[in-house]
């Protein structure tokens, strides 16, 4: 794999009376292809992170690179907001018109395509969204997952190579959550997208093939999902927790059951507790 | 014993327009003094209308809210003096502040009601303690604090109007884990300080399973389900057909129960569902 993303001696402040820096010195690669989730507290630098990532933020001193464009460069703008697409944490925010498939087509046209190129990228975005047939309602009658997945597939229609997503489910209600999140899923491995997920939800880190925690600016831990979730005080000491599913084997080894560390999925902590339990029944 | 019925209570939209929407369709329910009541329902069910009924931000098309066995709406010039009796934190309440310092948002309420400046602030700090707003930032500017810092001097600015029920829309949305934690075990305090009631509406139904005393659903502006905690989550496949879910630990029992293993899925909390496991693995629990 190759590199996609390089964050290389970066430091962020706001230029205002906050006198510390948000980032100070910070180095980060990402690969082209993998699935990164971003965990940390609030006010960790995660959400300043992901401006830097596409340019709408330009790093204060240090450079960011996107397929070896840097971000401050003003003749690579276009290119790097192309590449390297912005989901937001509300979805009201986000949508612009007043028809799905328009709203879908704005990133699209803005790029100045022939319209018919427009049509067939506008239709492929919404059914790997799953939302084609929802391609002319009105995003106002449309529930909170819905329209986030609207707002992806804004950004997909834009042919990225990488999505960046903010806490895209913060204000999801449980079944939006798991939409979202298996459309995001879907397309880095279907289509090979490079993904960003920040997100407070612990379980989202699950389809990750790599977890990043964020305390202070500062990367403390850079593991699998499986690894990291395995150091439940690491996180507790960054102001996060572990799922539910690895908080209950984690109180059945403290009860003397061995059971396996880092387990997050729920199917896999039910195939877990089912060994322990099957294998010496009471 | 009730402190709040709402009866019959119906909401629409724009009426007699072509964009007439029935938000809130022939709701009704009670609230006991001092519970913590939950309402859950998917995006777009109605739940925050019926929160803006509550406190008369907005008037029922029809139906009746009675606060103490008196309809809210009998004196409809008096209606503000109601806010301070039913108290209603928004979604993303720190978008709201707007003084110049964290103190003087958090007394803006109280003063608002007639107190003097003495009393407001003693309400304020107060309110201030319960949310753990550390006295350095008291007079900070609210607008140099963290998120997470924000949202509780928000919360803690309608807390300091000291209202019987207190009303939150979705308070730990976008908080981190011990962000979230702290804000829930906030509102408990303020439950037991001032022995008030809370009205909470959240998407995290693991949290809910935790807190709560009732559970309402709502689906398209109805009233479905209304019931305890065990009542509401013992009906996984309803709750999914309307676009909820049960909490974690509910769903991995029911997994394993699935697999054939003599388990109860009554369990809706961590500490429940390992209890569950070490009785079904023969052992006494050490360290639930």
């Amino acid at each position: 794999m190759d590199t996609i993303i390089e964050l290389k001696d970066v430091s962020f402040d706001y230029h205002d009376e906050r006198a510390h820096h948000i980032l100070d010195h910070f180095n980060l690669t990402i690969q082209r292809g993998s699935f990164t989730v971003i965990l940390g507290h609030n006010g960790s630098g995660k959400s300043t992170l992901a401006k830097l990532f596409n340019g709408l933020y330009k790093p204060s001193a240090g450079q960011v690179l996107v397929d070896g464009m840097a971000t401050d460069d003003e003749q690579y703008q276009l290119e790097i907001k192309r590449r390297v697409g912005l989901v937001f944490q509300n979805p009201d925010n986000q949508l612009v018109s007043s028809v799905v498939e328009e709203d879908v087509a704005f990133g699209p046209e803005n790029l100045g395509l022939e319209p018919q190129e427009t049509r067939q990228r506008v239709d492929e975005a919404l059914k790997i969204v799953g939302m084609y047939e929802k391609r002319f309602s009105a995003p106002h009658n449309l529930s909170g997952g819905q329209k986030q997945r609207i707002a992806i597939a804004g950004i997909l229609a834009m042919k990225p190579e990488c999505i960046v997503l903010d806490e895209p489910t913060a204000m999801l209600d449980p079944v939006g959550r798991r939409e979202v999140l298996s459309a995001i899923t879907r397309l880095n491995r279907e289509y090979g997208i490079t993904i960003l997920l920040i997100t407070h939800f612990m379980e989202e880190a699950e389809p990750a093939d790599r977890v990043l925690v964020l305390n202070n600016g500062v990367v403390t831990a850079d593991a699998t999902p499986s690894d990291l979730f395995s150091e439940i005080d690491l996180l507790r000491e960054a102001g996060l927790t572990v799922p539910q599913t690895t908080l209950i084997l984690d109180k059945l080894r403290q009860n003397g059951i061995p059971a396996a560390k880092g387990v997050i999925s729920v199917d896999a902590c039910v195939d877990e507790v089912y060994r322990l339990l099957h294998a010496n029944p009471s | 014993m009730s402190i709040l019925s709402v009866n019959h209570v119906c909401y629409t939209y724009s009426p007699n327009t072509p964009f007439v929407t029935t938000a809130v369709k022939d709701v009704s329910f009670s609230v006991n003094k001092g519970e913590i009541f939950g309402i859950i329902g998917h995006t777009g069910s109605g739940k925050s209308t019926l929160l803006q009924l509550l406190n008369g931000l907005l008037k029922p098309t029809s139906g009746q809210i009675l606060l103490n066995g008196t309809d809210i709406w009998e004196k409809p010039k008096e209606i503000r003096k109601i806010r301070s009796h039913i108290g209603l934190v928004f979604q993303y309440p720190e978008y709201q502040l707007f003084e110049e310092t964290v103190l003087a948002d958090i007394s803006f309420g109280p003063k608002n009601m007639g107190l003097n400046e003495e009393q407001a602030k003693e309400a304020a700090l107060r309110a201030a303690e319960t949310m753990g707003v550390q006295e350095e930032l008291l007079n900070q500017s609210p607008f140099d604090l963290s998120g997470g810092e924000k949202r509780r001097v928000a919360i803690a600015g309608v807390m300091a109007m000291e209202p019987e029920i207190i009303v939150f829309d979705e308070p730990t949305a976008g908080l981190d884990p011990i962000g979230r934690e702290t804000v829930l075990s906030a509102l408990m305090q303020y439950r037991a300080d001032h022995n008030a009631t809370v009205i909470l509406v959240s998407h995290s139904m693991e949290d809910m399973a935790l807190i709560c005393d009732h559970i309402m659903v709502m689906n398209s502006g109805e009233n479905v389900m209304l019931d305890t905690v065990p009542g509401i989550f013992r009906q996984a496949e309803r709750l999914s057909e309307i676009g909820l879910a049960v909490p974690y630990v509910t769903s991995v029992l029911l997994g394993l129960k699935k697999k054939g293993l003599p388990v109860s899925t009554d369990c809706f909390t961590v500490d429940e569902a390992v209890h569950e496991l070490l009785r079904l693995a023969g052992k006494e629990a050490d360290h639930a």
